[in-house]
């Protein structure tokens, strides 16, 4: 067996969700291959080498996979996975929008956001937003898989060796162009990969308020979230969002403040390692998932939180 | 230009899902039924298009059993000109359903598809992604803006990180994400009107698709639930507790 996962990064480094989705092909055996396609991509190809596990890094070097382009990636991962058990990839963004194109084109199911390898055809999946899990089987020959980054540990990004090598480029399929991108700029770490998370719902009232949560974020070196009703009602970009429709985060703290708790937030970072809630409404469901409640006005708490973080011990 | 719009039935976004006994599934008998959501947006789209003179038809299709003609429905009288159901009781996974998406689409030849990024029920998000691979088109996932113009269009798309805009030849596909709009509700007179358009009916067998699905469900089980926490009285204790005893903080 071998397996293919599709490496995300920005030509220069691996993006962290490519270490979990390594970790998940490594659970179901056999040699690891990672594809970096990218232009002038020799950093992420030279990152992937040293990734514990990783037998071999394909690299895919030219100016028509420079920004991901689906319509483009697809039949050069089509391609390698003809001779491959199993084709993987973090279910970012990216990868979500690619490799459904790529099991279509094979002729196969995808099984999206698995959470546990069961064997190396079984996978467990959320569905319903996180209220059921579904054990599925693939007969298919070649399996089309994305990974949700927070079911595995990453993969150690050191102490591999992998050997490196070409792979030709397919052209460009002349069906979409990229013309720009808005990256939100933020000092603080990203909301996937962060330890610590803070977020705020619509008990923020405005998006100027999100400035309490961030001097509490820059005080722990946490990330700033938000639910999807925070977002709706305009307070902060739909990439702050967590749940079901946005981000899905397991950080080891993860302070809701301000969110009620709808079972779409809740999907998205029930699986936190420690999760505190500051809700003035006692009733609010998120106290049920929370491991540490304080029911008060976030306008007092958070500010006093704030002040008491910057005592330090 | 014409347009095509896939609206799926799926359990209410409210309703809080129940996984069957035997574990074979969640419980759908007598559970509130809509549209899902991220259709809605597509339809809502659709309709936008028309009415700035950049779409001349919009057609919702929907495959399913019986009761997704009340989807079909939905559509029309959010303002969709007619309809499309492929009857099937078959569970029908993302593979197939695409499959018979290309098969209606031979017959219309729209130039625009849109489909909601990703159904709530199985949260896959993969059947927009595979009808563009079928037909050989671009895609425009997650998208929070479309700007058809001639015979291309932009798309700005929701990534991690920000915001992207691509160009896309035409015909495309689009799936939605939360932010392309805010659907409208369907009015009294509009509801009455949407009774008298037409809804083809159709079937896999006619359109000859083989729908059968790939993955096996082996199991359905509730997720492990979270033991419940403690309240505490105070910030003062929150952040001691925090430091001592979750040792999450320094």
């Amino acid at each position: 067996m071998s397996i293919l996962v599709l490496a995300e990064h920005d030509n220069a480094s691996l993006k962290a969700a490519t270490l979990n989705a390594i970790a998940a092909a490594a659970r179901i055996g056999g040699d690891v291959e990672v594809l970096v396609a990218g232009q002038n991509c020799n950093g992420a190809a030279d990152a992937a080498a040293k990734v514990a596990g990783v037998k071999k890094v394909l690299v895919a070097d030219s100016a028509e996979y420079a920004h991901a382009l689906p319509e483009n990636l697809a039949p050069l991962i089509v391609e390698l996975a003809r001779s491959r058990s199993h084709v993987m990839a973090a279910a970012t963004t990216n990868g979500k929008n690619v490799l459904p194109r790529v099991a279509a084109l094979l002729d196969v199911a995808q099984i999206s956001e698995i959470i546990e390898v069961i064997s190396a055809d079984t996978f467990v999946r959320p569905i319903y937003a996180g209220n059921a899990m579904a054990t599925v089987q693939s007969k298919d020959t070649v399996k089309v898989i994305t990974v949700r980054a927070t079911g595995f540990d990453p993969a150690a990004a050191t102490g591999g060796s992998a050997s490196i090598e070409k792979v030709a480029a397919k052209g460009a399929a002349g069906l979409s162009e990229f013309k720009g991108a808005e990256l939100s700029k933020s000092e603080r770490p990203e909301l996937t990969s962060a330890r610590i998370v803070i977020s705020g719902g619509r008990g923020m009232q405005s998006g100027d308020n999100f400035k309490l949560l961030e001097s509490v974020a820059d005080k722990l070196g946490a990330a700033v979230g938000a639910s999807r009703a925070a977002v709706d009602a305009g307070f902060v970009p739909n990439d702050y969002q967590v749940g079901q429709t946005g981000k899905i985060v397991a950080p080891d703290l993860y302070l809701a403040v301000g969110i009620s708790g709808a079972i779409q937030h809740l999907a998205g970072m029930k699986d936190s390692k420690v999760i505190v809630a500051i809700n003035k409404d006692e009733e609010a469901p998120i106290f049920q998932v929370a491991d540490y409640g304080l029911v008060a006005d976030l306008f007092k708490a958070v500010p006093e939180l704030d002040a008491e973080l910057a005592k330090g011990r | 230009m014409k347009v095509l719009v896939a609206v799926k039935r799926v359990v209410d976004f409210n309703v809080k899902v129940r996984v069957k006994a035997d574990k074979t599934g969640v419980e759908t008998a007598n559970v509130k039924m809509s549209m899902n959501p991220f259709d809605e947006i597509g339809v809502e789209e659709a309709i936008r298009l028309k009415e700035a003179g950049k779409a001349t038809e919009v057609v919702a299709v929907s495959i399913g059993v019986a009761q997704a003609q009340e989807t079909i429905r939905t559509a029309l009288a959010m303002g969709a000109d007619r309809g499309i159901h492929v009857q099937s009781d078959a569970e029908l996974q993302p593979l197939a359903v695409a499959k018979l998406l290309k098969a209606v689409i031979e017959k219309e030849q729209p130039k625009l598809v849109v489909l909601g990024k990703q159904a709530i029920d199985d949260d896959c998000n993969q059947t927009g992604q595979m009808l563009a691979a079928l037909l050989g088109w671009a895609q425009g996932t997650f998208a929070s803006k479309v700007a058809p113009d001639g015979d291309s269009m932009t798309v700005t798309r929701e990534v991690d990180g920000g915001l992207e805009t691509v160009q896309l030849k035409l015909p495309a596909i689009v799936t939605t994400d939360l932010r392309l709009n805010e659907p409208r509700y369907a009015s009294l007179p509009n509801i009455m009107k949407a009774k008298k358009k037409p809804i083809d009916a159709l079937t896999p067998e006619a359109l000859g698709v083989d729908p059968a699905p790939r993955l096996v469900t082996l199991k359905v089980e509730e997720p492990p639930k979270r033991k419940s926490g403690v309240k505490v009285g105070s910030v003062v204790e929150l952040v001691e507790k925090l430091r001592t005893e979750a040792k999450v903080i320094p």
